[in-house]
């Protein structure tokens, strides 16, 4: 609501400068050798995961309600555009059918019919968005409307994925099973196995980030997005200010869903798999502990966060493999402790320091009235005494 | 003042568990009119104004909106776009937006999800906004989180968000609670004068408070869910059975 400020400048330039680095530079470097295949197709991962971040964000940090259903969303988005990659195989799989292996497998000898349409990528990419939007809605349409809240909704979502993740891991399902779908060939007429591919999918992977990024900071910046963050810290008052909460918690449920969704449909190709174990309750508090560690109610929080996190897991995987789950739960509790902003919130720390160092006791600011949208909830309101 | 009613409350009771909150309740507010409530701690204050702003239903009785309206069959949301405001006991702000935001989402208008997102405020708008901020005297102010205001300051903009709804029914809730004797006044002064415009029912602890902004309306008071007794404050004050169940344990106030 406010003009342009000096500080969303600063943010303008900075997410210009980046993302011009990783839409055209880094895949420049890529196509000359400069960065590895294996580098750009570990970034790719990466920007998935923190479009997965931000779904989390956008529900966590700036609505208040903890979704531990991101993961599932996520898959399904990547279950939707894994159907489309098992029928570009055709018939070069191990048995040489024209129908996937694993459909041969459970002696089927044609395709299931909800499988026929997934041979054009324009459905497949519908899908992507149909399935996980149309579970969203149903989902939170009732668990909103019967006002469930807080800790009752993340058990809610948590169940919800641990439920759909059971069925996904039934053959006859006939979604692959405990396997998933794996072993893909093509996309578009294009070798997934060529740099050129790989390096395509993820220049797509960094435009989608920065459209979802644009597109909620100019969201955080509309009476929406005041009605959003005012649900976070007092939804009573915005029930009793005439405001349906139920329908704008919906609206941004589904958002988060289709942002996950997408996020899947473009990790399946570069990583080559999908299976169920990416449906499970843990991938999504994984998810949530991205989120924190960067700093929530951020947008760039949620992606510093997905990078990092996943940048020291790839570090700790070789270096002490049995190690990551202590090094990442110890990551969670020093964040929640010490630093509660996350790594965003590190410099004004760092200045609110100098400036008690610099002179003495600094006068607390009143406000940080520029962007809201960059503040956390306080953990306990202090209420003064009367 | 003319005689048609505001709100019709009428053998309205609600039971929590067991325990009788509201019985048989009689209450009649006119339009235009500034009524007071007092009673004793657990009188059933704060479920009356429940009640009738939908955040409890109640187990029997008939709550009116205006000549006709219905209001048991609604919730929250829908009673406030009736032009029902509450203010709570405990003010309850936007801590983390502005107190000009804070405003901006109180502004009468469309509540819809998809008129949020393309929400830009008139200029009619903007200058209302002026005027409510200069009336609760949060001009100075309006660029501070609203969570940063001292106690009274929050009680007055939550009265200024109050207003900027437009609500034909203001429902105030202990507005006077943690302030200064000064605030107190000026928090009077500024109900009194809204009286005509809007319809105003006040629950309050602090008798001189009271007395101050019932002036020669009526003060209701309750006990036990019920109308204990009903008039001018002067009468109220010299009835013996409300000596005897409110003012006889003290006057003051707390919860």
């Amino acid at each position: 609501m406010s003009s342009l400020s000096k500080r969303h400048k600063i943010e303008l330039i900075a997410v210009g400068v980046i993302a011009v680095f990783f839409i055209v530079i880094f895949p420049l470097l890529n196509a000359h050798g400069a960065v590895s295949n294996f580098t750009i197709n570990l970034w790719g991962k990466y920007l998935c995961y923190a479009l997965l971040a931000i779904s989390v964000d956008l529900l966590w940090g700036y609505t208040g309600l903890l979704s531990l259903g991101q993961a599932l969303f996520f898959s399904l988005g990547g279950y939707m555009m894994g159907m489309y990659l098992m029928r570009m195989i055709g018939d070069l799989g191990q048995y040489k059918k024209p129908i996937p292996d694993f459909l041969v497998f459970l002696g089927w000898t044609d395709l299931p019919k909800f499988w026929v349409p997934f041979s054009s990528f324009p459905f497949a990419s519908a899908m992507v968005l149909l399935v996980p939007g149309l579970l969203a809605l149903v989902f939170g349409f009732l668990a909103f409307r019967s006002r469930v809240k807080g800790v009752y909704f993340s058990i809610l979502t948590q169940a919800l994925t641990y439920g759909a993740s059971l069925m996904f891991f039934r053959n006859d399902m006939l979604m692959g099973g405990n396997n998933g779908f794996t072993d893909f060939k093509f996309i578009l007429g294009y070798d997934l196995r060529d740099a050129s591919t790989q390096r395509g999918l993820f220049i797509a992977t960094a435009l989608v980030l920065l459209v979802v990024y644009v597109a909620l900071r100019l969201l955080s910046h509309t009476k929406f997005g005041l009605v959003q963050r005012a649900i976070r810290d007092g939804e009573n008052r915005v029930l009793f200010s005439g405001y349906a909460t139920a329908h704008f918690k919906l609206f941004i449920f589904i958002v988060a869903a289709l942002i996950a969704a997408v996020a899947g449909a473009l990790y399946v190709p570069q990583v080559g798999i999908i299976n169920p174990s990416e449906m499970t309750p843990d991938k999504s508090l994984e998810a949530v502990v991205w989120c924190a560690v960067g700093g929530r109610a951020t947008l760039v929080g949620p992606i510093i966060g997905a990078i990092g996190v996943n940048s020291l897991k790839s570090w700790a995987s070789r270096a002490a493999p049995d190690y990551w789950l202590v090094i990442l739960g110890g990551l969670f509790v020093i964040v929640v402790l010490l630093l509660p902003g996350g790594i965003v919130s590190i410099p004004a720390r760092l200045k609110a320091l100098w400036q008690r160092f610099k002179k003495k006791p600094a006068e607390p600011e009143p406000t940080s009235s520029g962007d809201s949208s960059a503040s956390i909830p306080p953990a306990s309101e202090s209420k003064p005494s009367a | 003042m003319n005689n048609k009613y505001m709100l019709t409350v009428e053998d309205v009771s609600k039971t929590y568990d067991g325990f009788k909150a509201i019985t048989d309740l009689n209450f009649y507010l006119f339009e235009g009119e500034l009524r007071t409530v007092i009673g004793p701690n657990g009188a059933g204050k704060s479920t009356f104004f429940d009640l009738i702003t939908g955040r409890a239903k109640p187990d029997k009785g008939k709550i009116e909106f205006g000549m006709d309206t219905d209001l048991t069959t609604m919730n929250e949301y829908e009673i406030n776009r009736l032009g029902i405001g509450r203010k709570f006991q405990t003010p309850s702000v936007f801590t983390e937006h502005t107190v000009y935001n804070n405003i901006v989402l109180s502004l009468a208008g469309s509540r819809g999800v998809f008129a949020s997102i393309f929400k830009r405020l008139s200029s009619t708008e903007r200058d209302r906004i002026d005027e409510l901020l200069k009336l609760v005297r949060l001009d100075g102010k309006r660029d501070w989180k609203a969570g940063m205001l001292a106690h009274g300051e929050k009680q007055w903009l939550e009265i200024g968000m109050l207003l900027a709804q437009e609500p034909k029914i203001l429902l105030v809730d202990e507005p006077a609670a943690g302030m200064t004797d000064e605030e107190t006044h000026r928090t009077g002064e500024l109900l009194v004068s809204l009286a005509g415009k809007h319809s105003i029912v006040v629950i309050e602890h602090d008798m001189t408070f009271v007395k101050q902004i019932a002036r020669d309306g009526q003060v209701t008071v309750l006990h036990q869910g019920s109308v204990l007794c009903e008039g001018k404050f002067d009468v109220v004050q010299s009835n013996p059975k409300v000596r005897e169940v409110y003012l006889g344990r003290g006057k003051s106030g707390g919860k």
